[in-house]
């Protein structure tokens, strides 16, 4: 018993960042029909550029951080959508699926030629200590982590309902043309979607890097996590996306404690194609309406 | 006002005339570059050294598999990141029975082929469930999947370290072991392939993917079950990978889990892209970008991900048809200057 609860407190750790990858992605689709399939390496490369300053600085991992943000919210945000997005969308998302295809190899290589092929240590942000209380054993590091993923959903929830630009963001998602016609300036909506995007992808990298080491190849993984937790919870919600993040994420731990180690990435891709296949708009999901 | 019709009579059959003339020209023009290079193909062994035929075996096989993925993304409009898998599938099945059972080549490559159809037809159920974006996700899952099998089963798999010291195979008494056989083996196994591609996608199956990748509820409405022939596109193209994968393990003569990782589906799926999918020449022009350009600019293979990945995302912004398409593009170009001057 005490070590399943110590499985499912990590695993709602982890899959508090997962949940916080995987929102993005879901508000790109929503608000723009983007399906970022370079999601993963958007988590991989400001870990690395957090490892660059503080070696290049000589700073520690906080103010590293705060560099990277904004650097991250041009990159992944404003020059993602400006280049890539905007010429590709008319298109249908065919070819954008394409295009961000070819950016995540682009962005895992280009790593690799400037980073290496090594995994890199990357520091905690928190001491891992273990607490002990009535027989149940945790992990400070764990607590630590779904606090910060909990503050950022709590957050980003009271933007998209209680503000103005939140609920413009959320009739932009719902159906652009009559936002347009209500005044609300879409294009701008939009933008701010791909920044918290790349504000969420940051601030994941700085969760997770450590449990994973830094390495040109991590986005894989976790692009993979963050597509199973949106469709798995639904595509089309923000909630389904987190519920989703957590889901896949006590799922891979109880699994992986319980059944097999090695096949821990196999449980959340099993269900993820019974989910598929048998409720395609996820679990929390409203169904899409099929067009004629 | 009779005058007025018959002018724009003329123009539009000027405009047809001008049509049929500049795609008669590229025909011709495609003949004559597909001549040219099956005769430099034919004759390559007489000047490449061992690694120059190395080189093109491995594109020739890579280019068959990449005609399978053509076949379910090109023709029956249905994503898949999954080829991959399915060339280890076949690697492996195949390089498991002769080295367990000690069977034929071709029983083996064969055996392998009808496992990939298999599995292939399978994976299209879902295929007929969702659609898009949906669909790229559980053939992702699903090469993931493989990929977990082959590293963790390693009572039959040998795991993480792969199989080594695959023998190349004799056929009909003919030893392939030399560098310039199996090259002749890889060459005649794609110009099979190809014909076969050509055969079907001229017969009313390969309309009737194209009639269901353009229009699939006027296709249905016409009697065409999406059913079967979204199952019967991934059968084959999956077969076809089965067919590379039985061809790609004695051709490196080791094949590990890796190899078949979900990296490999992602380029295939870019060399679908950059040939122009949906076109016989695609997965060749595309395979040639992907493998042999690299190595006579003489890039090393990471160095050249990263410009191949930049050429294909502006290739998708300005040309979305990809390479194959820019000829019809500049047809059309070409046709609507006349166009305008006869009017």
């Amino acid at each position: 018993m005490a070590i399943f609860v110590q499985l499912l407190m990590a695993g709602i750790a982890t899959g508090a960042i997962y949940a916080l990858i995987a929102v993005g992605f879901a508000l790109l689709w929503q608000t723009s029909g983007t399906i970022n399939f370079a999601q993963g390496e958007f988590v991989m490369v400001p870990g690395f550029i957090m490892l660059g300053l503080m070696t290049l600085l000589g700073i520690g991992l906080i103010p590293s951080f705060i560099i990277t943000l904004p650097i991250s919210l041009f990159l992944f945000g404003f020059l993602f959508k400006r280049l890539l997005v905007d010429p590709l969308i008319k298109y249908g998302d065919f070819p954008l699926v394409i295009a961000t295809i070819g950016l995540g190899i682009l962005l895992k290589e280009g790593t690799k030629l400037v980073a290496g092929a090594r995994g890199v240590f990357f520091p905690e942000l928190f001491p891992d200590k273990i607490l002990h209380f009535a027989g149940f054993s945790v992990s400070t590091s764990d607590l630590a982590l779904l606090g910060i993923a909990v503050m950022i959903i709590i957050a980003l929830q009271l933007f998209l309902n209680r503000t103005f630009v939140g609920r413009s963001m959320q009739a932009t998602a719902q159906n652009s043309d009559v936002a347009r016609i209500l005044g609300i300036d879409v294009d701008r909506m939009i933008l701010i979607t791909f920044l918290i995007n790349a504000a969420l992808v940051t601030v994941a990298a700085l969760l997770i890097t450590p449990s994973y080491l830094a390495k040109f190849n991590n986005g894989e993984t976790l692009g993979l996590l963050a597509f199973m937790a949106a469709i798995v919870g639904g595509f089309n919600q923000v909630r389904g996306a987190l519920i989703g993040g957590f889901l896949i994420g006590v799922l891979e731990n109880l699994g992986a404690f319980y059944i097999s180690s090695q096949y821990r990435t196999a449980f959340p891709i099993i269900l993820l194609i019974l989910v598929i296949l048998f409720k395609p708009e996820g679990i929390f999901g409203r169904p899409e309406e099929r067009r004629i | 006002m009779t005058d007025k019709s018959s002018n724009i009579d003329q123009s539009i059959q000027g405009a047809t005339l001008a049509e049929d003339t500049s795609s008669r020209i590229l025909r011709i023009l495609g003949l004559v570059i597909l001549a040219i290079v099956i005769i430099a193909l034919l004759f390559a062994p007489k000047y490449l050294g061992s690694y120059g035929l190395y080189l093109l075996s491995f594109w020739a096989v890579t280019t068959i598999a990449v005609q399978g993925l053509n076949l379910v993304m090109g023709y029956a409009g249905k994503i898949s990141l999954a080829q991959a898998a399915f060339m280890g599938i076949g690697a492996y099945t195949s390089t498991l029975l002769i080295q367990g059972t000690g069977m034929n080549y071709w029983v083996g490559l064969v055996s392998a082929t009808i496992v990939c159809m298999l599995i292939g037809a399978l994976i299209g159920f879902p295929a007929l469930r969702v659609k898009g974006h949906y669909l790229a996700f559980v053939t992702l899952g699903f090469n993931e999947l493989v990929i977990l099998v082959l590293r963790n089963e390693d009572q039959w798999t040998n795991g993480p370290i792969g199989i080594m010291n695959i023998n190349r195979p004799s056929i009909f008494g003919f030893s392939l072991f030399e560098a310039d056989r199996f090259y002749y083996f890889c060459f005649g196994m794609l110009i099979l392939v190809s014909l076969a591609m050509g055969y079907m996608i001229r017969s009313p199956w390969g309309r009737a993917f194209k009639a269901l990748r353009d229009n699939p509820d006027r296709a249905e409405s016409l009697g065409l079950s999406t059913t079967t022939y979204t199952l019967i596109a991934f059968a084959i193209g999956s077969g076809l990978a089965g067919i590379a994968g039985a061809m790609h393990a004695p051709m490196v003569e080791f094949i590990d889990p890796q190899s078949f990782g979900l990296h490999r589906s992602l380029l295939f799926l870019l060399m679908v892209m950059v040939g122009g999918r949906g076109t016989l020449a695609g997965p060749f022009i595309g395979v040639f970008f992907a493998i042999l350009l690299p190595e006579w600019l003489r890039f090393t293979e990471d160095y050249y991900l990263i410009i191949f990945s930049i050429f294909v995302i502006l290739l998708i912004i300005f040309f979305p048809q990809g390479v194959a398409g820019i000829g019809p593009y500049l047809q059309k170009r070409f046709s609507s200057n006349q166009q305008k001057e006869a009017i």
